[in-house]
């Protein structure tokens, strides 16, 4: 397990060097002058010059890379050039609003889908599991920004429970915080819980055509505990690898739903970067998005370990 | 000849399949009955129905099957009238279950000590730590080495053999009354099978457990039952002691079963010399891992130094237990996997130099014919595509492919029209033909089949090993022919190679091999073959 663990993490330190080259080649090559954009297309060539050499871009590619490089390991994220401040500020003022609200969606996702598959899968063609199935095709046509507007007119607008968008920030209320990201919330949880409910229903399935659960059931197991102590931490092997690909997505998938409820998160960032060409704000959260699914992958291969010894003894 | 009334009686019982299946019946009319400490073998061929005599049994018949009338009485107990409670509490206890497949009947996230105690918390029975040395001692008991070790490991960490052992130990916790085993060493080795049946006699004789003993092997009948009860589709055809089913039998099924069983005395010799060499294998070698950073001592040698020459119309054996490397031999030989070491001929031609470009043209010479009729044929594909596509893939005009295919259906016993239908309307046996007859499309010298028969029932194997037999004699075919199954050898091969761990130990003409043994191993796989004393 634990010759596991290193090998998975020297594989992981490997990942992020090679996608943080590939960010900087790519930006590298990318046609348009940094400095230009920030001046504009009046701007003198001694001025020009100037900002250049102030960026550091008149110095040799490789020093540029390990300067950046260089920056992260001490949290120094450079400069954003059009907000005009550090970018690691930016970055963790807005993550304190990206972090919790995927978080929350993951807890929505999962504790509905695990549940509902289960039981759909334990009462197969029964009403529950027509129920469940007909949630989940709901809930994989429907995309989630939609499902956020949908939300804002009804529980928002006509009910008033909860704020239609914005965010107070975490230095008020903490509760009044919280309210303000739970419709964001569901609405970025709700397609992701119906895909996940499909894999678990049809795992759970599958793990109950098992002959061990044969084996189970001759020993004299109830039903029941077939399904809690047989059943189900087989099933979660599968469902682990799509819930793996989803924690990614949900980190990434904030970017819309950021933008309908207007949450000042690390998607919006994102968005309102690429729009005003920021390289380095751009930069810094591709890096942070790529580096946020490397640890969730490297999480997840840790998962499957702890879920099949199989894993635990090939490794 | 029963010790006062009997542990299991069945009576007049019929079980329906859903209205979809091929006939209305799993089990018509059936009555058996089992005394204390007796062996009843239920015989028969897939689909007989014997398998839903067990679940019956057992309360766990598949959904849309369902017991339609008749009774199962356990120690005088109307069990069919039970509810879920009931059967709960009766399987385990009163009955034990050992099912087929060793290596998908275990949880494999459980470990073993968890899974054995699980018999013991599911009816609520001692404490944790009792259990937990309950387990030791039934481990112990069907002679697990190191039942230590065995009861922190899980079911990935033990050979087939071993997770078997643990099946029974698990039936066996409670000490039930009953004892199912349902095909219990029917994917073992035969020194394996050897073990485990005398364990469960061992058992049943110390403990006094009733066997309802499901097999379709008439060697292991032979090996283990007091009496036999044979059922053809879902009929009791024949019920009597095992002498005298086995040498009297009387009803026509049972005696054609009996004969399609392959003898251990070989046939006279075929006379081959002088016959040309067409497959010729010199010190073929083939190590599997150890490349890896981490995987330097997991190194295996499936193939090692093996040697040996097969002449027209001839037919070598390839013989061995599982992992002695047979496959890996047959798979280098059509060069499907690339040998380490070593060269094959193929006649003139020198097939283990040729370049993966230069080998295309050549492929054709030698085909192999595969175990699982199931799994090896497309199903999206028509069969008269399945069989066709080599030629054509060889500049073949499609429609003489196309005619040609007809014809080679015929030559394996198929109607021609079986060329536009689909691999899944034919049977196991009908697929093995199937695959026969696209092995033969390409004209090859050499034939390579790999446990061809292995999956089939016993009369349709004795019907695809005389159609081998023929159509060797027809085309003069050299065959490789690798199986576990050393009746079949015996009945095919002209000479036998014995394999052990990537070694050929002995190669000799099959009945030299069978009646003088001269390898201790050959001796040792030769007295493992179930049912040597009654059956030969």
């Amino acid at each position: 397990m634990l010759r596991l663990i290193l090998s998975r993490l020297l594989s992981l330190a490997l990942t992020l060097v090679a996608v943080s080259l590939a960010i900087f080649l790519i930006l590298e090559v990318l046609p348009g002058d940094p400095a230009a954009i920030m001046l504009g297309t009046a701007a003198r060539e001694d001025t020009l010059a100037a900002l250049r050499h102030e960026l550091g871009l008149d110095q040799p590619a490789l020093v540029r890379y390990f300067h950046w490089i260089g920056g992260l390991l001490h949290g120094d994220l450079g400069q954003s050039i059009t907000y005009k401040m550090p970018v690691s500020t930016l970055v963790t003022e807005r993550m304190a609003v990206t972090f919790p609200l995927s978080l929350m969606a993951i807890l929505i996702s999962t504790t509905l889908a695990l549940p509902l598959g289960v039981t759909a899968a334990a009462r197969r063609d029964g009403p529950v599991d027509r129920a469940v199935l007909a949630f989940s095709s709901l809930g994989v046509a429907v995309p989630n920004f939609w499902i956020g507007i949908l939300f804002i007119l009804f529980f928002a607008t006509w009910l008033g429970w909860f704020p239609a968008g914005g965010f107070p920030g975490w230095s008020g209320s903490f509760w009044v915080a919280l309210k303000a990201l739970v419709l964001p919330a569901v609405a970025l949880a709700l397609p992701q819980a119906a895909v996940l409910t499909r894999v678990t229903r049809s795992a759970t399935l599958e793990v109950i055509g098992a002959d061990f659960v044969r084996t189970a059931r001759a020993k004299g197991v109830d039903k029941g505990a077939t399904l809690r102590r047989h059943v189900v931490p087989n099933a979660l092997i599968p469902v682990t690898t799509i819930l793996g690909l989803q924690l990614s997505f949900f980190f990434g998938g904030a970017i819309l739903v950021e933008n309908v409820f207007n949450l000042p998160g690390l998607g919006r960032l994102a968005y309102q970067a690429l729009n005003q060409r920021d390289l380095v704000v751009i930069k810094d959260i591709v890096l942070i998005f790529s580096g946020l699914v490397i640890v969730i992958n490297f999480l997840v291969d840790i998962g499957y370990a702890i879920l099949d010894p199989r894993l635990r003894s090939r490794a | 000849m029963l010790k006062g009334s009997p542990v299991l009686s069945i009576e007049n019982l019929s079980i329906g399949l859903p209205r979809l299946a091929d006939r209305q019946y799993a089990i018509q009319n059936l009555s058996l009955s089992i005394g204390q400490g007796e062996t009843l073998c239920v015989v028969g061929e897939s689909g007989s129905g014997k398998s839903m005599t067990a679940m019956a049994t057992i309360g766990l018949l598949p959904n849309g099957v369902q017991v339609l009338s008749g009774s199962i009485r356990l120690a005088g107990t109307d069990i069919l009238s039970l509810n879920e409670a009931g059967w709960c509490d009766l399987r385990g206890r009163e009955v034990g279950t050992v099912f087929q497949e060793p290596m998908t009947s275990l949880n494999p996230v459980m470990r073993i000590t968890d899974q054995i105690a699980e018999t013991f918390r599911a009816h609520g029975l001692l404490s944790q730590a009792e259990r937990e040395k309950r387990t030791l001692e039934l481990l112990t008991e069907v002679n697990l080495p190191q039942p230590e070790l065995i009861a922190r490991a899980y079911p990935h960490e033990l050979s087939g053999g071993q997770r078997q052992r643990v099946m029974i130990a698990m039936a066996l916790a409670l000490e039930p009354k009953l004892l199912i085993t349902d095909e219990p060493t029917t994917a073992l080795d035969v020194t394996t099978q050897a073990q485990v049946l005398r364990l469960i006699d061992n058992l049943r004789r110390k403990k006094g457990t009733a066997v309802l003993f499901i097999t379709h092997d008439f060697g292991v009948v032979a090996e283990i039952a007091d009496r036999v009860a044979v059922l053809q589709q879902g009929q009791l055809v024949e019920q009597g002691p095992v002498e005298d089913v086995l040498r009297r039998p009387q009803h026509p099924y049972t005696q054609r079963l009996l004969a399609a069983v392959p003898s251990l005395t070989p046939p006279p010799a075929k006379p081959l010399q002088g016959s040309p060499i067409l497959l010729k294998v010199e010190s073929l070698t083939k190590t599997y891992g150890g490349r890896g950073f981490f995987k330097k001592n997991r190194k295996v040698q499936a193939a090692d130094a093996v040697s040996f020459d097969i002449r027209r119309g001839e037919t070598l054996g390839l013989v061995g237990e599982s992992g002695s490397g047979k496959s890996t031999v047959g798979r280098c030989v059509l060069r499907l996997i690339e040998p380490d070491q070593g060269r094959i001929g193929i006649g003139e031609l020198p097939f283990s130099d040729l370049s993966q470009r230069e080998l295309r043209p050549h492929r054709r010479k030698i085909q192999i014919v595969f175990q699982d009729p199931f799994t090896s044929l497309n199903p999206r594909r028509t069969v008269g595509h399945i069989i066709s596509e080599g030629p054509i893939m060889q500049g073949e005009k499609p429609e003489e492919a196309l005619a040609r295919t007809r014809a080679l259906l015929a030559t394996v016993g198929l109607p021609e029209q079986a060329a536009d239908r689909y691999p899944h309307e034919f049977s196991g046996g009908q697929r093995q033909r199937i695959g026969i007859a696209r092995a033969l499309a390409m004209r090859p010298d050499v034939l390579v089949a790999d446990e061809a028969v292995s999956a089939l029932d016993v009369s349709v194997q004795a019907d695809i090993l005389t159609l081998i037999r023929n159509l060797q004699k027809e085309l003069g075919l050299a065959i490789l022919f690798i199986t576990h199954d050393l009746r079949v050898a015996a009945q095919i091969c002209d000479r036998v190679a014995v394999m052990q761990k990537g070694r050929i130990v002995e190669l000799a003409e099959t009945a030299q091999l069978f009646a003088a043994p001269q390898n201790p191993y050959t001796r040792q796989l030769l007295a493992a073959v179930p049912g040597m004393q009654r059956m030969t």
